[in-house]
Parts: C-alpha cells; sequence; structure tokens
C-alpha cells in the first residue's frame, strides 16, 4: 500500500512555502520602502526649490521677476500629489506616508503663498484654487470634484489647485481651515479668491470662476509687467 | 471601520488562498524532484514475461462518427490478439451506431451487445458481467489507443503485484482550433500532476479511455456506480477508500476527442467538477483521515482549495472590474470625456508591488513549470508552446463559470446533462 504519509514531506513543503511568503513580504517591505524614499526625495526637491525661489525672491525683491517665473513653479509637486494618493491606496496608511502627506501639505501651503506673492508682485498670471477634501466614506462627492479639479487643471495649465486632507493633524491645514472656517459636514469645499465654496461644483461653473479669476488679474497684469528693471 | 475590516476579512481569505495554491504547486514540485528518476519513457516497443487475457469494453452511445476509428485503434494495440477480448456494447444508441459496431461482429475477439439505454456506467457493468478475464478496461468510444498502450500499461502490473489498477496519459488526439489548442496544453499539465499523484498514492480519476483494472476490483467492490455522472471518479474513490493501488503509466498514450466548442467544453467540465464535488461530499468520512494517505489529505483539499481559488480570485476580479466602469461612468457623469491625451510616460513608481503579486507570478511559474514538464512526458519536447499562451486566457475566463455553476447545481441539487 501506498498509504503511508510522508509528513516530513508536507513539513517541508510548508518550509518552502512560508519561506516564498516571507520573501515575498520581504520583497513588497523592500519595494515599498524604495517608494517612500522616492517621495522624500522628491519632496526634499521641491522643499530645496521652494526655499531657493524663497530666497531668490527675497535677495531680488522687485529686481528681476522674470528671472523668478521658471524657476519658482515647482511642476513636481502634482506628481509628488499623485504618488502619494497611489501610495496612500496600495501602500496602505503606512506612518512614513501619513507624514509624508503632511510635510506635503505644508510644502503646498509654502507654494501657495510664494506663488501668489509673486503674482502679484511681478503679475505673473495665475488663479488659485485650495481644495478641502476628506477620504471618510461620507464624503462621496470628494472623487468626483477631485476629477473635476484634475480637468480643469490640464485645460488651464497655469491654475495651480492645492489639496488638503480635511484630517490632516497639522497645524498649519487647521489653521486655514480656521481662516476660510472649513467645517467636516460641508466636504468638498473650495477657496476661489478668498470666496469659499462648499459642496460639489460642477466643471462649468468652475471653469467660468477660473476664468474671471484670470481676468481679474489681467489689469494689474499690464500694470505690473512693464519690467521695473533699474 | 466596519468597511475596513470587511476589507481585510476578505484580504485574509485571499491571503490564505493564495498560501494553499503556494502549497499545492510546491508539493506537486517537491514530489517531481523526489521521483524525477522514477519518471521512465519508453521508446517503441517492448515485451512482457506473460501477456495475461484482458477484456477491452466499448461503451457506445451515439458514436457512429467515431467508433470505427476507436476499434480499430484496439485491433492495431500490439498485444496477442488471443489475450486481447473486446466487448462493442450499444447502449441505446439512437443513431446508427449499432449498424456501425455490427460490422465487427464476425472477429474472433470482438463480441457486440446492446442494450437499452441506461447510462454509461450500465454499459461498463454489463461488460464487467460478461468478462471472463483477470483484467478489465474500458475505452470510451471517441477515444484512440496507442497501439503500444496496452502492453506498456500491463508491465506496471508485471512489475508490481500490489498495483489493481494503472491509468495511462490521456492526450488531445488533434488540436484545430484555439480552444482544442488550449485544452492540449492543459491535458499535457494533466499528465505531469497525473504522475505525481501516482507517486503518492493519491490518484482520483480511473478515467474512461483505457484504464486497466484487475477484474477482482469489480468482484469484491461492486461494479461501476452512477457517481454523478462521473463513474470513473467514483470508482478511483472507491478504491482509494478500500486502500486499492492506482498508478499512472506515463508512457501510455490514449488520445481523445475534446469538445471544439465553448458550450461543449463547458457542459463536459461541469460534469467533471459537479461529479468532483458530489462524490467529494459522498465520501467525505474520507477526508484529512491519515489511514486514507494522500488522496484524503493532498487530492481531495487540493480540489476543494482550488474551486475556492479559482471562484475568489474570479468574484475580486469582476468586483475590480465593476468598480473601474463605476468610476469610468461617474468621470463620464463629471466631466464628460476628455479627449486631451495626458502625456503617458511610464513611471516604475506606479508598478504594483504588493506581496501577494510576487505570490501570483510564483504560482504561475510554478504551473507553466508543471506545462513544460507535461509537454516534455507527452511530446518529448522541452520548452514552452503556443498552447500554452491559448490555455491562460482561455481558461481563466472560462472556467470560473463551470466551477460557480458547478457549486450552484449542488446546492440545488441538479444534476447536470452528459452533453
Amino acid at each position: 500500500m501506498n498509504n503511508n504519509i510522508d509528513w516530513k514531506k508536507y513539513l517541508i513543503v510548508l518550509l518552502i512555502t512560508v519561506g516564498l511568503f516571507v520573501t515575498a513580504i520581504y520583497l513588497s517591505n523592500y519595494f515599498g520602502n524604495k517608494k517612500i524614499n522616492q517621495l522624500k526625495t522628491i519632496q526634499d526637491k521641491i522643499a530645496i526649490d521652494i526655499l531657493s525661489s524663497e530666497t531668490q525672491f527675497s535677495l531680488l525683491s522687485e529686481l528681476s521677476c522674470k528671472s523668478i517665473s521658471d524657476s519658482v513653479f515647482s511642476s513636481e509637486l502634482g506628481e509628488l500629489g499623485s504618488k502619494l494618493e497611489w501610495s496612500e491606496n496600495n501602500l496602505g496608511s503606512v506612518d512614513e506616508v501619513t507624514y509624508l502627506k503632511k510635510y506635503y501639505s505644508l510644502l503646498q501651503i509654502k507654494d501657495y503663498l510664494l506663488t501668489k506673492k509673486i503674482s502679484s508682485r511681478c503679475g505673473t498670471k495665475s488663479a488659485f484654487i485650495l481644495y478641502f477634501y476628506t477620504t471618510a466614506s461620507n464624503c462621496s462627492l470628494c472623487g468626483q470634484q477631485s476629477l473635476v479639479l484634475s480637468t480643469l487643471r490640464t485645460e488651464y495649465p497655469e491654475l495651480r489647485v492645492y489639496s488638503f486632507d480635511y484630517s490632516t493633524d497639522l497645524s498649519a491645514v487647521t489653521s486655514m481651515l480656521q481662516i476660510y472656517k472649513i467645517k467636516d459636514t460641508e466636504l468638498p469645499a473650495l477657496v476661489i479668491d478668498d470666496e469659499v465654496l462648499t459642496g460639489f461644483h460642477s466643471l462649468e461653473d468652475l471653469e467660468t470662476r477660473v476664468q474671471e479669476s484670470f481676468k481679474l488679474q489681467e489689469p494689474t497684469t499690464q500694470k505690473v509687467s512693464i519690467p521695473k528693471n533699474k | 471601520m466596519i468597511l475596513v475590516m470587511i476589507t481585510s476579512f476578505f484580504d485574509l481569505i485571499f491571503y490564505i488562498l493564495i498560501f494553499l495554491s503556494v502549497f499545492v504547486q510546491v508539493f506537486f514540485l517537491v514530489t517531481f524532484i523526489e521521483n524525477r528518476k522514477k519518471i521512465v519513457i519508453r521508446k517503441g516497443r517492448i515485451t512482457l514475461e506473460t501477456y495475461p487475457s484482458v477484456t477491452i469494453v466499448v461503451p457506445c452511445w451515439n458514436e457512429e462518427s467515431t467508433v470505427e476509428k476507436t476499434v480499430n485503434s484496439l485491433l492495431g494495440l500490439n498485444y496477442p490478439k488471443d489475450k486481447l477480448e473486446i466487448f462493442l456494447i450499444d447502449d441505446g444508441s439512437a443513431d446508427n451506431t449499432l449498424n456501425v459496431i455490427n460490422k465487427f461482429k464476425d472477429y474472433s475477439n470482438i463480441k457486440v451487445f446492446h442494450k437499452e439505454n441506461g447510462g454509461k456506467f450500465t454499459a461498463l457493468n454489463l461488460g464487467i458481467q460478461n468478462t471472463k478475464t483477470d483484467f478489465f478496461g474500458g475505452l470510451d468510444a471517441d477515444s484512440f489507443a496507442d497501439p503500444e498502450s496496452l502492453v506498456r500499461i500491463m508491465s506496471y502490473f508485471e512489475k508490481d503485484p500490489n498495483i489493481m489498477a494503472v491509468s495511462p496519459s490521456v492526450i488531445i488526439s488533434s488540436s484545430k482550433n484555439i480552444l482544442k489548442k488550449a485544452q492540449k496544453a492543459e491535458y499535457n499539465m494533466g499528465v505531469y500532476f497525473k504522475k505525481m499523484l501516482g507517486f503518492l498514492g493519491a490518484i482520483n480519476v480511473t478515467p474512461g479511455p483505457m484504464t486497466i483494472f484487475k477484474k477482482k476490483v469489480f468482484d469484491s467492490l461492486g461494479g461501476y456506480n452512477h457517481g454523478h455522472n462521473t463513474e470513473d471518479m467514483e470508482i478511483a474513490y472507491r478504491m482509494q477508500k478500500n486502500h486499492y493501488k492506482i498508478e499512472h503509466c506515463n508512457d501510455a498514450f490514449v488520445y481523445t476527442n475534446t469538445p471544439g466548442t465553448t458550450k461543449k467544453l463547458y457542459k463536459q467540465r461541469l460534469r467533471w467538477i459537479y461529479g468532483f464535488i458530489n462524490n467529494t461530499i459522498d465520501y467525505r468520512n474520507v477526508l484529512f483521515k491519515k489511514q486514507y494517505g494522500n488522496f484524503a489529505l493532498f487530492t481531495l483539499p487540493m480540489g476543494v482549495i482550488s474551486i475556492f481559488s479559482v471562484t475568489y480570485l474570479f468574484s475580486r476580479i469582476v468586483y475590480s472590474l465593476a468598480d473601474f466602469i463605476y468610476s469610468k461612468i461617474i468621470q463620464f457623469g463629471t466631466v464628460g470625456f476628455t479627449f486631451k491625451v495626458k502625456s503617458f510616460i511610464f513611471d516604475p513608481f506606479f508598478i504594483n508591488t504588493q506581496s501577494f503579486i510576487f505570490l501570483i507570478f510564483c504560482i504561475y511559474f510554478l504551473v507553466i513549470f508543471a506545462m513544460i514538464l507535461g509537454r516534455k512526458m507527452t511530446e518529448g519536447k522541452w520548452g514552452l508552446s503556443l498552447d500554452m499562451f491559448y490555455f491562460f486566457p482561455i481558461f481563466s475566463i472560462v472556467a470560473p463559470f463551470w466551477l460557480m455553476k458547478a457549486v450552484y447545481n449542488t446546492i440545488l441539487q441538479r444534476k447536470p446533462a452528459w452533453r
């Protein structure tokens, strides 16, 4: 009879299977860490960019608006945003991701303040939208609002959208929420030209507002765009 | 919170199923490494010391187009004519089968029987009742035996007197369309798995095409049962329960006709899986009992695991797909079609590197390895073939349906038709 069970074999197979699992988990962690490191690198680069622009701005003051406008718009901010969002969904709510998200929010605020300053002084054509959302399941419209905003962003490259997770545990974000009096029951919320809009807003609606925002700048643009180089 | 718990519950099940699937594939691999030297593929004719008498029964039910070829393949077997008795049994065919088989009735070693339709197992039992030889086998009327198959099978009985049944390698006779090519890869892989189960003493099917039994199996265990339309599975279960040894003769080839359309394949597989589920339910008291060996600890649980895994994985894919389509509909509803193509730059950052991805790769790798070995054992060639390429997409799309339908039918106790 061939019915003697080779328990040793079952054990060996079990060990190999466990081994394969451990390897898979190790590989997953390895690549996960690599991704987090990549995020950190991008953030550091953005931080340096912003800091450098700030410094450059204070150094040259109003001397040369031309030279500053190219370098200041950190294009990586958008890339970082999408990578962070992906990481949040796929790497799980790892502490590092939460931490990086905080850092990202801070960088966004800094970028916002700096760009706004440059825009008003040098008259670069730009419009800003501050977008407050939550990943909690009670905000079904947040996903749709995000879609509208990303479409808008591709249509208007000069438009700068800064998105903030309501639950971000960061005093700077909390201050923003307080300034604009945003409550978690009214999400998604948008701020365009210091006007707070709560609830979902369609693409057409926002498009007109953004165009208006650009128009408002036009007179100032003409005024400030005269080179002031001494 | 509840949603998170549900998600992690499903993830847990997912990982458990992956773990078990990896375990099964590694088990086969280890069995292969252990026994690789014992796999012999003989070329050319062999001779036996003695040639025991064998009766081969061909049960026919509406097989007018193939039965002649089947009988001719038996007449062409490399086995002494006086030691081989052939019974052609017409199981109440409605077509011209009886006339076709009557053409053979003048052969000295062929007997033709006609009976009322009662199902394949009744035709086989009629054959058993009339068998006077020590060995008995069946050959489905849509299959053709290789000339060397019987003598190679009989050499196993000569080698080990404890063996009670030997099954051959069932492979595909012709593969004209993609569906048949996909099945060809599957059957070749099946030869490898079957051989491994043979080493483990854990074979659960003694297929209709040319499995040869010692007649005393039926004398002591009784004839074939209906076995939920899979009588060749039920008899194997019964033999395993009674500690009868079943071997697989990998170099005895029997060519079979396989369904050429998805609908026919679906019906065939539905019957097989339904048979597996219901025979396993009937023999549930065998499950996990160590006295029944690897059959109870490996083969049966493996079958159950594969049904669960495929069904689960399929549901997961369907769910993701539905979710994706839903999000696209929402997107369309909110922003309309955006024709602006974003410049697509491949960024390795977005490659999913969750651990299950590596494990699924691992499973695929082991399955492909099994296919390569199966191909080597049947076609004698190493390497990948186009047939394997067809196998994965076709079976991953169609198989979940017959699996789920078989489970559904079992729950409702509906019996699937033969074809």
